[in-house]
């Protein structure tokens, strides 16, 4: 039955004798009127007649809380109270990480203690919607595996619901979920076909699924989008800035501001998971930062972004500048831009990018992209959130680089400190991921889920070390590891040898060796063999162990640890104790 | 909508989900007669009759079938 005719039926009987009289109060955290009118018309053709308050938008707590508030002057039968599962996906990008993983368990208090407030001073039943689970892809599949996903906070919320509706005999459960799988089922789930053929999804349906289980595969082999590149104009707020002005422009409470505001947070969720941002926009340098810096409805803001270009090129030449300052391969790109001029340029001169057809209404940005799920990840850790914070460092870096004409001066005044350690437990994710996102200064490219780590961490087969670099620009962090395994009586073999690009030039590989050979002297060694297996992009580190000093044997490449002489660096060990 | 016509539109389904533009079908084909019309095939090409169409075959007709004729039938009722 649609909306319409329900309205229609109901005034068909309006005014004919009812079974019941019942008092409802609504409240919601949105707009509930069309909710209220509907109410009451299937009251009526149910038989009855629904006396209904409705409590001002977004008063839920309010409400309940004030005990002079008008919900205890009506004294309704049953209370019906709604969470739009949007407006707190809203609420829950501005909080910080600990809030977030604690998202479900703060929600539930707050409706236990609610429920108690109502229940001690009015009889009412209260009817509770339970929220849709709305993935936002910010994760992607991933979402299932940390908490910090709205997704996963919905799910636990609803759990959570079912917990409380068993304890309280005064709360009953609305199952908005369970409407919108059912709404779902008609187009991933066909009765007939189901009968006849044990089809339990839809041929349809079917894609849908393994496409999603190959993105899975893609990732863990190391093929996942790190970086979005964002246009300005009409992409992050309506209207053109360098014509309508600072104050023309919609974002927030102007025009269809809300949709950019809506797009701005969900961009913002991606940067604070590790998605590197970039600015390329057709502007004028110091009007596009303005907005950023000076806008107050703005929610992105100027240090979110890693680069930013803004000017009159070419988009292909400046995501090409982009691509050289950041590092990255074009296949780990995202370019987003309403104009399909600008998108047709962009992607017929880098075919390697994606590039998205965004659709012509603004409105319809966000849940588009969020339907193409770009950014699967298979992992998380806290390192990530600091990604754009290092990109900043770096391109400060260069340009006090390009002070010196000479490397070595160059890395004396970098003051590089690096604690190498073998695997604790602090170091599994990010190892892990340091596996899978590594493609340049790889050797062997083999890719290591957490658990593969862990396993490794507990074998005594096994020699192990991650390195920390920091400068005094800032703190890399863990930046490379590597993994012998015993071969042999007395040799160990090179099994993985990773670096983070970001750090390429720097003489940490040599420091990294110097500590590898002191830890496989402690095991008795006194033979490393390296193997490099060349993949499409790790050419870079082609000749690695000839520049290391190991020498080529059989395709092999060997290193007599008895002869080894340390080598030079820049780099001064750091104790543990200091960085813990 | 006429039979023949019916004919035409899931012979040219057929083409397309069986990957062979050689075929040809007649009222009283079976699956015998086809190429590649399997059980598996099978499904897929109800799933795409009924997008074409418009319909959805009711699971007791999609059993019924012995010939692209009965399907016709289901199709011109």
């Amino acid at each position: 039955m649609t909306f319409n005719e329900l309205l229609q039926k109901a005034s068909e009987i309006k005014g004919s004798a009812t079974d019941h009289r019942y008092k409802l109060a609504v409240l919601g955290n949105f707009a509930t009127q069309f909710l209220v009118k509907a109410l009451e018309a299937s009251g009526l053709i149910n038989g009855i007649e629904l006396s209904v308050y409705e409590a001002g938008y977004d008063q839920i707590e309010n409400e309940i809380i004030n005990p002079a508030s008008e919900i205890y002057t009506f004294s309704p039968d049953s209370i019906l109270v709604c969470y739009s599962s949007r407006k707190l996906r809203s609420k829950f990008y501005e909080l910080g990480e600990d809030q977030k993983s604690n998202f479900a368990g703060e929600f539930l208090n707050k409706v236990e203690e609610l429920t108690e407030i109502i229940g001690s001073r009015l009889s009412s039943k209260i009817l509770f919607c339970n929220i849709e689970e709305l993935n936002d892809n910010v994760f992607g599949n991933f979402s299932s595996s940390t908490r910090l996903s709205f997704l996963n906070q919905a799910r636990r919320l609803n759990v959570g619901l079912m917990d409380l509706a068993e304890r309280k005999a005064n709360l009953f459960i609305v199952d908005v979920q369970d409407l919108l799988v059912q709404q779902g089922q008609a187009a991933a789930w066909s009765p007939s076909l189901y009968i006849n053929a044990d089809l339990v999804y839809s041929l349809d349906f079917t894609v849908v699924i393994v496409n999603q289980v190959v993105k899975i595969i893609q990732t863990l082999l190391g093929k996942f989008k790190k970086c979005l590149i964002l246009d300005l104009d009409n992409t992050l707020w309506g209207g053109i800035i360098g014509d309508d002005g600072m104050e023309g422009i919609e974002i927030g409470s102007l025009g269809i501001g809300k949709a950019f505001t809506d797009f701005q947070k969900w961009v913002k969720a991606l940067m604070r998971r590790g998605i590197i941002l970039a600015v390329c926009s057709k502007n004028e340098e110091v009007t596009a930062k303005d907005a950023f810096r000076k806008h107050p409805e703005m929610v992105l803001r100027l240090d979110d972004f890693a680069v930013f270009i803004a000017n009159w090129n070419n988009k292909a030449d400046n995501i090409r500048e982009i691509k050289e300052i950041l590092n990255i391969g074009f296949d780990s790109m995202v370019f987003i831009d309403d104009n399909p001029v600008e998108r047709e340029i962009v992607s017929t001169t880098i075919p390697e990018i994606m590039v998205p057809d965004l659709p012509d209404d603004p409105a319809e940005y966000l849940q588009f992209l969020i339907s193409l799920n770009m950014f699967e990840t298979v992992s998380y850790s806290g390192n990530d959130a600091a990604r754009t914070k290092q990109y900043q460092e770096e391109s400060k870096r260069r340009m006090f680089s390009n002070q010196f004409t000479d490397v070595t001066a160059f890395l004396d005044k970098l003051e590089m400190k690096s604690l190498v350690r073998k695997f604790t437990p602090f170091d599994v994710q990010r190892v892990s991921q340091l596996s899978q996102r590594s493609n340049q200064f790889n050797l062997r490219t083999v890719r290591y889920t957490a658990s593969d780590i862990e396993r490794i961490m507990n074998s005594s087969e096994h020699l192990h070390l991650v390195a920390y670099l920091e400068d005094s620009f800032g703190d890399y962090g863990l930046i490379s590891f590597v993994i012998l395994e015993k071969q042999g009586a007395d040799s160990l073999f090179i099994d993985s040898w990773v670096m983070s690009c970001r750090v390429a030039n720097r003489g940490l590989e040599k420091f990294l060796l110097n500590q590898i050979v002191a830890e496989a002297k402690k095991m008795d060694c006194r033979q490393l063999i390296g193997e490099y297996i060349p993949s499409k992009k790790n050419m870079p580190v082609v000749d690695h162990y000839k520049k290391m000093g190991f020498m080529e044997e059989n395709g092999k490449w060997l290193l007599e640890l008895d002869d080894f002489v340390p080598l030079e660096t820049s780099i001064k060990a750091k104790e543990e104790s200091l960085r813990e | 909508m006429d039979k023949e016509n019916i004919l035409k539109d899931i012979e040219t389904i057929f083409r397309s989900v069986l990957n062979k533009d050689s075929i040809s079908l007649a009222f009283d084909s079976s699956a015998n007669d086809v190429e590649g019309w399997d059980s598996i095939t099978h499904i897929m090409l109800v799933v795409e009759i009924e997008k074409k169409f418009k319909v959805r075959f009711k699971a007791r007709e999609i059993q019924g079938w012995q010939t692209i004729g009965d399907i016709v039938n289901s199709l011109a009722k």
